[in-house]
């Protein structure tokens, strides 16, 4: 039977107590913060339970948010067409979680985005590679804090504004 | 018989490969004609836009959308507007709906034109491209009439669509439907049904629906392995509950449920069935205002939403997190080719190289929608 997100976080609740740290119910969409040892096993239990059966890992991001980064999770059921919103915080020191690409095979290049952007090491991962950034670029791109270099391999990353160049030939 | 000896190649396709759909690259790793693996690299696209998003601000971000993908932009239009609606809470004027539904039916149109015209010059028939090309062009040409531009349209606004439909639009719009079903026909009698290209795509990377689940692969890809999904439908957003309309999915008509050619049939069968959807927005479009009035710096209350809408290349989703003030804190777009890209890998264990071509254009991967 097709659940309200509240309703899913309210089983997990039940089944595992002290792991779910937060249930926020905030609009438009409400989510769950978990504790980031037991995310994998809260993972499981609801792709296998019947009665949330989440079979499929919709959307996989990372935020940051300053103080931390947190890892979103986006869980559908084409069963019963709910849907549940988890979220674990990790220190932006070293920010490290379980990967979720036994349960899911679309975690699998979600999390290597997330790797590459945010810097988020995902243990256990098959292929932990950049994704999108070339292999030495240094950084994460999507931290609030990344200051882009001024050149890549000699190659400058900032370019004269054209107009003011048009104008410069012109005097 | 003395040994043959044998090794294995590791070849490289791309990144400026003419059937690669944009820039793309596969390390292939052959043993002679067999593919042990194909594995992609992609991020030659990458342009941050994500990152452009956090700097622009809600409205500024529109045009933005357009180069998420610009085959079918009207759908990454359509999708940060209603995210953006959804966090701000604005209500669309609902002849603005009727306006969206049929400039987004027309892309996916011409969205599914190019995809089935680069099918068959990708296994090797340029003729129909043409075909499906000049089709295309007559959509660009009504598109451009509706917003000024053929390609990144941001015809869309937080609330609404940017312009009316033009004086004697509608018209010329049913007169390009009646036009455009036949030579549906004709497409079908000069590459669909031709036998030689049925064996280039007759179980070819077969996928199930578990796989594609898994996966997360959705739209037509979901559709061609059988499996009767679409968000129109069954999570319906905007005025989709009011057309009737069918859901193709593959049936294995020429081989196993879930092959190439499953895939490539169900684009070909939308088109009717968005042509279907188009003439009946068309002829019910009310009068009234198309844009809702939203305020100049748009400010949406701190909290975060996700979106999910129908694109031509499926379920796209649209995380958006909002800090209350006139820039967003995070934007991710999830999309249906990032997705299928990343089943490419599994998919192209065992396949011939030749046939490499032929699943990326099946599952009709567009580049700058996996790298953003």
């Amino acid at each position: 039977m097709s659940m309200e997100p509240l309703e899913v976080y309210g089983r997990v609740k039940e089944r595992f107590g002290g792991q779910v740290l937060e249930i926020a119910d905030k609009q438009p969409d409400p989510w769950m913060v978990v504790e980031p040892g037991a995310l994998a096993e809260i993972c499981r239990f609801l792709k296998d339970d019947p009665e949330t059966a989440m079979d499929c890992l919709g959307n996989e991001s990372g935020v940051d948010y300053k103080d931390r980064i947190e890892v979103v999770y986006h869980l559908f059921s084409y069963q019963y067409r709910h849907t549940a919103v988890l979220k674990v915080k990790l220190p932006r020191d070293r920010p490290s979680v379980a990967t979720l690409e036994g349960l899911w095979n679309s975690a699998n290049w979600m999390e290597r985005e997330i790797f590459d952007l945010l810097g988020v090491n995902f243990d256990g991962h098959s292929d932990l590679r950049r994704l999108l950034m070339p292999e030495d670029w240094p950084g994460y791109p999507l931290r609030k804090d990344f200051v882009e270099p001024l050149e890549y391999h000699g190659i400058s990353t900032m370019r004269e504004n054209p107009i003011i160049r048009l104008h410069a030939k012109k005097k | 018989m003395s040994t043959f000896r044998t090794e294995e190649m590791t070849l490289n396709m791309g990144p400026q490969h003419p059937s690669t759909h944009g820039v793309l690259r596969f390390i292939v790793r052959a043993d002679g004609e067999v593919m042990r693996e194909a594995v992609p690299d992609v991020g030659y696209l990458h342009r941050s836009i994500e990152k452009i998003a956090e700097k622009v601000g809600y409205h500024g971000f529109m045009p933005y959308t357009d180069r998420v993908d610009y085959v079918s932009a009207m759908f990454t239009n359509h999708g940060w507007a209603m995210a953006c609606e959804k966090l701000g809470g604005v209500a669309v004027p609902r002849r603005g709906e009727f306006c969206r539904v049929i400039a987004t039916e027309l892309n996916r149109l011409a969205s599914h034109l190019l995809s089935v015209g680069t099918m068959g010059m990708d296994i090797g028939a340029m003729t129909p491209f043409t075909h499906a090309i000049r089709e295309r062009e007559m959509i660009n040409d009504l598109i451009e009439e509706l917003c000024g531009a053929r390609l990144t349209f941001n015809y869309m606004r937080i609330g609404g669509v940017g312009w009316d439909l033009p004086p004697g639009w509608r018209e010329k719009a049913l007169a390009y439907l009646s036009h455009l079903e036949p030579i549906i026909d004709e497409y079908n009698a000069l590459l669909s049904f031709n036998k030689i290209y049925v064996e280039r795509l007759a179980n070819v990377a077969v996928i199930t629906p578990t796989e594609a689940i898994d996966y997360n692969l959705v739209g037509p890809n979901l559709r061609g392995s059988g499996f009767k999904w679409d968000l129109r439908k069954d999570l319906p957003y905007s005025i989709y509950p009011e057309f009737e309309f069918d859901v193709p999915v593959g049936k294995g008509e020429w081989g196993a449920v879930g092959d190439a050619m499953d895939r490539y049939m169900v684009r070909i069968r939308e088109m009717r069935e968005s042509a279907r959807i188009l003439r009946q927005a068309l002829q019910q479009v009310p009068d009234g205002p198309v844009l809702a009035k939203v305020p100049r710096t748009f400010k949406p209350p701190a909290g975060e939403c996700y979106v999910r809408l129908e694109s031509a290349r499926g379920d796209m989703g649209w995380y958006v997190v909002s800090d209350g003030t006139a820039y967003p804190w995070r934007v991710r777009v999830r999309t249906g080719s990032f997705a299928a890209m990343g089943m490419v890998r599994k998919l192209s264990r065992g396949l011939m190289i030749a046939d490499l071509v032929a699943l990326i254009a099946s599952l009709d991967v567009i580049a700058p929608e996996i790298d953003r």
